[in-house]
């Protein structure tokens, strides 16, 4: 696992590859300084930057003064005194509605709710207050330093209450915005753009990475920005779209079908809300497939939202139904983790991935089922792009 | 196996023998106290800058019955260390009874008929203010049945009256500094009245026309001003009380001489967000006023219905804040409680309580018929005999500042005032539909726009089904 994320994670140096090329990350140059670090040690270099370079801004939550429970948090209490970063009684609606009183009076104030299991006391908070805090005042006040962040997903071990995906809800909720950073380096970027973003931003930390995902990561302050999709993976044949730890999945699942002649291209959306549909639509209209793969429940989950937008926008380009691989409908199991997860398997067994028809064999279809058509003289037009009525 | 047994049997018995049985048990020191430091103890050193405290002994708070009886059988001999602190034990065992043998007291100063009650402690209000406050609570009265009855007419969608909590309204604006930030549940026009909101700018809001600060945003009564230092109402109940321990925590911070007051009614202490609020309040330290307005409904839903303590004040002692109970119907009561717990929050930088007992005179809300839940006499009662506008009116008559004259002149032209505001809100030019789109963020995003293009399109092509006046 190691070695293959170690491939996964991004890297200065590019390895030259015959079935596409890597994208290039322009957040670092050479001669900064970086460092290999961990998700939780990335994180943690984050916010000493933003209490560093903001005496307004304050972190807080459950057990962080110590460093917190994923060691998300580990110094800043030293470093910038108990007054700026505390404990705080085990309330997450109080935590982030403190926060949302901190942050209308002009500070950041950046909050850590424990797992994003427990954030659902909160979402009165974030839905009806944070969400709407500038909208609803006119753009008298607002509470853009607002920053949630909560470790999400499947850890292994987890169960109902400490692998959830809850980004779904959220996204639901016009006037905040959801982040979730894929590996180190992006999440230092990320969660300082989300820190210093002047809207309320809920940030989901992918746990199963804070210490299995080791990257180099640049050591100054730099931001990577928000709304913006990253195609991560050059490729021709199919799209793949995902965020968060689903990624490094989907990497393999790209590696699987590139030796059967597949050639996947594979996009982080890393910003859920609002997202770039631009860098999605383009690469669909590329590829003519995609495919959509997400942790959370398929059921409503984000993937029926890329889904839907992108069948507006390339329905006629599509050459197959988008794919979802995601999720079981249940509750997060523990000793069926392995079944309910979307593992590469299931992405490589989809039916975007597995078994594609050449476009040639569906153009031959096409003219061959218009040309009966055409002899019925019932004028049914069908172009070759009609392919999903063949399926 | 059994040797062991044997051997340590034997040990603790020769222990036993040596020793005596004192041995084997832990004993206080009373010599030597082990130093341990309450949690209280902690956080005081730990939030408060030394070079800075602000921290001064107030004034001796009133000694209430305790919940907690003294037992005589407390045996101080034994008493132990738990992560809280020393706490003495008991052989008794007593549970602490549910309810106090007697309510906790209402604070008052001025009796029904508007006279002081002598040797009342409270804060002398001079003519000026006098008047002026009572100006206020005559306006927000006119300005309630007004607005009410624009609703009743179908000028504005919506209205919900203060009527009977004038007193609260006005008299804990009146001791509050412009600087102290307000967070309102939506009963407390008045603090924005008192701070300078004119009627227009209540009757722009109602309408929700161009001159709306809320851009149309919002049903009526949700006002809000900036430049008030009154934030925007929301209606969810109860939202507002974590958001006020953050407020008062950043004027902490900026080391203000000011203090977040927030107001509840009894209802909206029932919310896990009262809870949350004056928690966080407590354990931070923060310099936060909170006033609830006990006004025995929660729309239909009566106080008996509620909550089973006796009412909210001693709610105030679980968190650890210093509470009281005051007559919200006695203006000068009001006025002296929330000025000493604002004195009280700022330089003790600590939370403080009240619950300020009131009736709600009007029904919830135009949407409410009162009738239907309780009884007309009810309402007529607390109208008429204690009405809390009419009890200060006699005080300030009795000092001479107030005439039969002031008062026609006053409700006349306040009348007159409200009625031009609202035909002038009326005719306002509507929000531009653009309005609808901006401020969901900081700045609009992708997706806003495109849905702004596909609505004008919409709207320029099926005008007939839009309302008028929303400039495209």
């Amino acid at each position: 696992m190691a070695s293959l994320l170690g491939r996964f994670c991004r890297k200065l140096v590019v390895p030259g590859s015959a079935h596409g090329s890597r994208m290039i990350s322009t957040t670092a140059c050479d001669s900064e300084a970086v460092k290999s670090l961990n998700l939780y040690s990335a994180i943690n270099q984050a916010l000493h930057i933003a209490l560093e370079t903001d005496p307004r801004s304050y972190v807080f939550g459950e057990d962080v003064g110590f460093g917190g429970v994923f060691r998300c948090t580990t110094g800043l209490a030293e470093r910038f005194g108990k007054n700026r970063v505390f404990n705080t009684p085990l309330c997450e609606q109080g935590i982030v509605g403190f926060g949302i009183g901190l942050a209308a009076m002009g500070n950041r104030a950046v909050v850590e709710i424990q797992f994003a299991d427990y954030i659902y006391p909160a979402f009165d908070q974030i839905v009806n207050e944070a969400a709407k805090f500038r909208y609803r005042s006119g753009n008298q006040f607002n509470c853009g330093g607002l920053t949630i962040r909560a470790p999400y997903g499947a850890v292994g071990h987890g169960g109902h209450y400490h692998s959830q995906s809850p980004e779904a809800f959220f996204c639901h909720v016009p006037g905040i915005k959801v982040v979730i950073p894929r590996s180190p380096r992006e999440a230092k970027g990320l969660l300082l753009s989300s820190i210093r973003d002047p809207n309320p931003v809920v940030f989901f930390e992918p746990k199963w990475l804070y210490r299995q995902a080791v990257e180099e990561v640049p050591e100054h302050d730099y931001m990577i920005p928000l709304s913006q999709a990253e195609v991560i993976r050059e490729g021709n044949d199919i799209t793949l779209v995902g965020w968060g730890a689903q990624l490094t999945v989907m990497e393999q699942a790209c590696l699987d079908a590139e030796k059967e002649g597949i050639s996947c291209e594979l996009i982080d959306l890393k910003t859920l809300l609002p997202w770039d549909k631009e860098t999605v639509e383009a690469s669909v209209k590329k590829t003519g497939r995609l495919l959509i793969s997400h942790e959370a429940p398929v059921t409503g989950g984000f993937g029926a939202e890329i889904s839907a937008t992108i069948l507006e926008r390339c329905f006629l380009k599509l050459e197959a139904p988008v794919s979802r691989v995601c999720g079981l409908d249940t509750p997060f199991p523990l000793v069926f983790e392995p079944f309910y997860m979307p593992t590469k398997n299931k992405a490589s067994s989809s039916s975007s991935l597995s078994s594609p028809l050449k476009k040639k064999h569906y153009l031959i279809m096409g003219l061959h089922v218009w040309c009966r058509y055409w002899m019925q003289s019932s004028p049914l037009l069908i172009t070759s792009h009609s392919i999903c009525f063949f399926r | 196996m059994a040797m062991w047994f044997a051997r340590s049997r034997n040990l603790v018995s020769s222990l036993r023998q040596n020793l005596g049985l004192s041995a084997i048990l832990i004993k206080r020191n009373h010599s030597s106290p082990r130093p341990v430091f309450t949690n209280y103890e902690l956080s005081s050193k730990v939030f408060l800058d030394p070079s800075t405290s602000f921290r001064h002994e107030s004034t001796a708070v009133e000694s209430q019955p305790d919940l907690v009886q003294q037992s005589d059988h407390e045996d101080d001999a034994q008493e132990l260390d738990f992560p809280g602190g020393k706490v003495g034990y008991t052989s008794e065992m007593k549970f602490i009874p549910e309810s106090s043998s007697r309510r906790i007291p209402c604070y008052r100063v001025l009796n029904e008929h508007g006279k002081i009650i002598s040797d009342s402690d409270f804060i002398p209000v001079s003519e000026k203010l006098a008047v002026r406050m009572y100006e206020q609570m005559a306006t927000l009265q006119v300005m309630d049945h007004i607005f009410y009855e624009a609703q009743r007419q179908g000028r504005i969608s919506f209205y919900l009256t203060s009527v009977g909590e004038e007193a609260i309204n006005i008299a804990s604006a009146a001791a509050l500094s412009p600087e102290d930030v307000v967070l309102p549940q939506y009963r407390e026009p008045g603090v924005l009245l008192w701070r300078g909101f004119t009627l227009e700018e209540f009757a722009n809001q109602c309408f929700g026309n161009k001159a709306d600060y809320g851009k149309g945003r919002q049903m009526p009564i949700h006002y809000g001003s900036n430049q008030h230092n009154y934030f925007t109402v929301s209606s969810p109940i109860a939202t507002q009380l974590p958001q006020a321990a953050g407020v008062g925590y950043a004027l902490k911070m900026e080391k203000k001489n000011a203090c977040a007051v927030t107001f509840i009614g009894d209802g909206g202490t029932s919310e896990g967000d009262f809870h949350a609020g004056l928690n966080f309040a407590a354990v931070m330290e923060a310099p936060v006023v909170f006033i609830c307005r006990n006004n025995g409904w929660a729309i239909s839903t009566h106080i008996s219905e509620q909550f089973r303590s006796d009412g909210i004040v001693v709610k105030g002692q679980a968190y650890g804040i210093r509470s009281i109970r005051v007559d919200g119907n006695d203006a000068l009561a009001v006025y002296s409680a929330v000025r000493s717990a604002r004195e009280m929050a700022v330089t003790e930088q600590r939370p403080v309580l009240i619950e300020a007992m009131t009736y709600r005179v009007g029904h919830h809300s135009t949407s409410d018929d009162s009738t239907k839940y309780r009884e007309a006499d009810e309402i007529q009662y607390w109208k008429m005999s204690r009405n809390p506008v009419n009890r200060f009116k006699k005080w300030v008559q009795d000092n001479g500042w107030w005439s039969e004259e002031d008062e026609s002149k006053l409700r006349s032209s306040t009348r007159k005032q409200l009625l031009q505001a609202i035909q002038a809100a009326e005719k306002w030019e509507k929000q531009p539909l653009t309005e609808l789109f901006n401020d969901v963020y900081d700045v609009k995003t992708k997706n806003l726009e495109e849905q702004e293009v596909g609505l004008k399109a919409l709207v320029e092509k099926q005008p007939q089904d839009y309302p008028t006046g929303f400039h495209i």
